[in-house]
């Protein structure tokens, strides 16, 4: 391991003692190419982004939105392998003192070999997964592997989900819980929806500690709101679009704007 | 959710969510709450006989069910002898065994009280047969076909319009049926609370593999009955082709517990399994999870989907049904490949012999028969699920074997 593993629960900790909010950016590896993904990275980290969420790039991503499924098939086009995501996060941890945690669909991490993939992000110096496509109840092996290496598993809840399955998700969960704003996929939005605040609510009201809010955030204004109610605010594609429009200074740009949010002072 | 152990007992009737290490349902929690809605809807129409009569009757009056079989000795002449016998999918309504799964999945909608549908499709005949059902039923309808195959199959495209439905060309990844898969998942996260997603094959997430099985074995339970009526004995061979695998598990079905009745499943082997363009799934991929469950894959070493190829649209996809998976596993059926060529020869000897112009995804099966034919000899009797019909593959094969008159080549 090169440094020591930053959980994100102790960050939105720290930083919930300071009286704000947490702002977890997202990016692929390998978008556009493996180098510049880490620099973007590292730069969202130098921006005022709290903990970073760093997507593998998979073949069919079915929670996601145009603008990330595009920078995805062309890190994929462009020679994407699996284990970039190991090199990147412990470039990124070299660099910053940040917690990484890779967000992944599930069959790369079946066919990596799910201990294996548990034992090479913790040697990278990763904090965990967030996995869209898998709940709970199908996720038997990683509760496993992260139980044994202590990696942070962050499970996603929605609108849709009833109070029985936010307390399932809630208890399976470890780092914070990914509260999704809307029943959509990942994308810029007008608007977050008022059923953000509502499932916020419900997650805490079945006992969860850190909620962060994700989906349909792309200004620091939104992330201002969100963090009125909730322990983060998650933004992804916003966050590629700069990237894809004014390469590593175009996010690192976005990221200061998004960060501009997080002073609010929560309620 | 974990898979159980035990392996011993017939699957016939497995219930899901898992066929021995197969199926499960890994999806978004986005979605869960209406595939849980789906399944206990399903749950309920089963035990309630008013459910299975009013499917019965629109089969009977609007699919034209039971569908018939037929022998095909002058092309059974190129099988070694064997006697050959279709299962005539081809003759429903709309023109494949897709609205088997359609009306009952229509109905379902129904008492869900959801006023739209959405539905994939590679084909098309999927997409027609859903476009069909809602017509019927007064259901909203948007239709997702990858940008690849609304080009090769327009035909089917314009008759989805025909019938009132919005098809949305589907434009990332490889253009093709399992992206338009993931793409009515998309839809589907956001329109959740009035559409129901009428899923074509037999494969996803729980309780699809086992719901659709259950609305498709009906052309197994039909079939075995009349081959009996016809030459007194059940087949030695049934055959199917295999794309996602409903019409292969419908026709399967029946004959699970009937040791001596062979099963196999026919996959596209575009190409050649051996060239980097097929979609013989079984043959050549191995387990993962797409599309909401496990079961074979064709995927590389980083579990990124490969592309699959065929000429055939309805086979083209990188995934099998669940239920196909184990079946392999434990032996009890077989899968085999055809290449487009094999398909296509098929195709025309059929309609040349027999005059049945069948499905180029049907076609396969037939290619599989000849060959198995001229390995069984004449004693043998196969039977082979025809499972569509060819009208919307006369542009494809008219330009695979140069039927056109020059100055009309179509595409």
């Amino acid at each position: 391991m090169t440094v020591p593993t930053l959980s994100v629960a102790t960050r939105i900790a720290q930083n919930r003692d300071d009286g704000r909010g947490s702002l977890i950016g997202y990016l692929p590896v390998g978008f556009p190419d493996l180098g510049t993904s880490i620099d973007a990275a590292v730069a969202l980290a130098e921006n005022g982004v709290d903990a970073l969420e760093l997507g593998l790039p998979y073949s069919d991503p079915v929670m996601d939105g145009l603008a990330i499924q595009k920078a995805t098939e062309a890190a994929i086009a462009g020679g994407f392998r699996v284990r970039d995501v190991f090199t990147a996060v412990e470039a990124v941890r070299a660099r910053v003192d940040i917690p990484v945690l890779v967000m992944t669909y599930w069959n790369p991490v079946l066919q990596y070999g799910v201990d294996a993939f548990a034992d090479a992000l913790v040697n990278a110096g990763g904090a965990g997964l967030i996995t869209p496509d898998i709940t709970p109840d199908s996720a038997d092996e990683w509760i496993a592997a992260s139980d044994r290496t202590g990696l942070d598993r962050v499970f996603l809840a929605a609108p849709s989900s009833t109070d029985a399955r936010l307390k399932t998700t809630v208890e399976a969960s470890r780092g914070f819980v990914y509260a999704v704003s809307t029943m959509g996929i990942t994308g810029a939005r007008q608007d977050v929806d008022a059923a953000a605040r509502s499932l916020v609510a419900r997650l805490r009201g079945v006992g969860a500690e850190n909620v962060c809010v994700g989906i349909g955030i792309s200004t620091g204004e939104q992330v201002a709101e969100v963090l009125g109610y909730a322990d983060g605010a998650i933004v992804g594609s916003a966050l590629v679009s700069a990237l894809a429009d004014g390469g590593v200074a175009g996010v690192a740009a976005k990221a200061a704007e998004l960060a501009s949010g997080t002073t609010a002072t929560r309620k | 959710m974990t898979p159980p152990t035990e392996q011993t007992e017939s699957l016939r009737d497995r219930p899901g969510p898992f066929f021995d290490a197969y199926g499960g349902r890994f999806m978004p929690e986005s979605l869960i709450a209406a595939i849980d809605e789906l399944a206990a809807a399903y749950e309920a129409a089963k035990a309630d006989p008013s459910f299975a009569a009013e499917l019965a009757e629109l089969h009977r009056t609007y699919t034209g069910r039971p569908s018939i079989i037929t022998e095909v000795p002058r092309f059974a002449q190129h099988a070694g002898g064997a006697r050959i016998i279709l299962k005539r999918e081809d003759l429903n309504h709309t023109g494949s065994h897709k609205i088997n799964n359609v009306l009952g999945q229509a109905l379902l909608t129904r008492r869900l009280g959801k006023n739209r549908v959405i539905a994939e499709t590679g084909a098309g005949q999927h997409g027609v047969a859903t476009a069909t059902a809602a017509a019927l039923f007064g259901l909203e309808c948007t239709i997702f076909m990858g940008e690849v195959d609304t080009q090769r199959q327009a035909l089917n495209v314009a008759r989805m319009r025909l019938l009132g439905a919005e098809v949305v060309s589907v434009t990332t990844g490889s253009r093709t049926l399992k992206d338009a898969i993931n793409e009515a998942y998309r839809e589907w996260v956001t329109s959740v609370e009035t559409t129901n997603y009428i899923f074509g094959t037999a494969a996803g997430p729980h309780p699809f593999p086992a719901m659709v099985r259950d609305f498709q074995k009906i052309i197994g339970e039909e079939a075995r009955q009349q081959v009996l009526e016809l030459t007194g004995k059940l087949p030695d061979a049934v055959m199917a082709c295999v794309g996602g695998g409903s019409n292969a598990i419908g026709i399967f079905h029946a004959f699970l517990d009937d040791a001596d009745v062979k099963l196999y499943g026919i996959e596209a082997a575009g190409d050649g399994v051996d060239t980097e363009k097929h979609a013989a799934t079984i043959e050549r991929g191995r387990p993962g999870v797409l599309h909401g469950s496990r079961s074979y894959v064709l995927q590389n070493d980083d579990g990124q989907t490969i592309e699959s190829h065929s000429i055939s649209a309805g086979l083209d996809y990188p995934g099998v049904g669940p239920e196909h998976a184990a079946l392999n596993d434990r032996g009890r059926a077989t899968y085999l490949p055809a290449t487009d060529t094999e398909a296509m020869d098929a195709l025309r000897l059929l309609s040349m012999t027999e005059g049945i112009i069948p499905a180029i995804e049907s076609a396969h099966a037939l290619a599989g028969a000849l060959r198995l034919g001229r390995e069984l000899g004449p004693d043998a009797t196969i039977l082979v699920n025809l499972s569509g019909r060819g009208d919307k593959d006369v542009a494809t094969a008219g330009a695979w074997f140069d039927l056109f008159d020059e100055g009309a080549k179509q595409s």
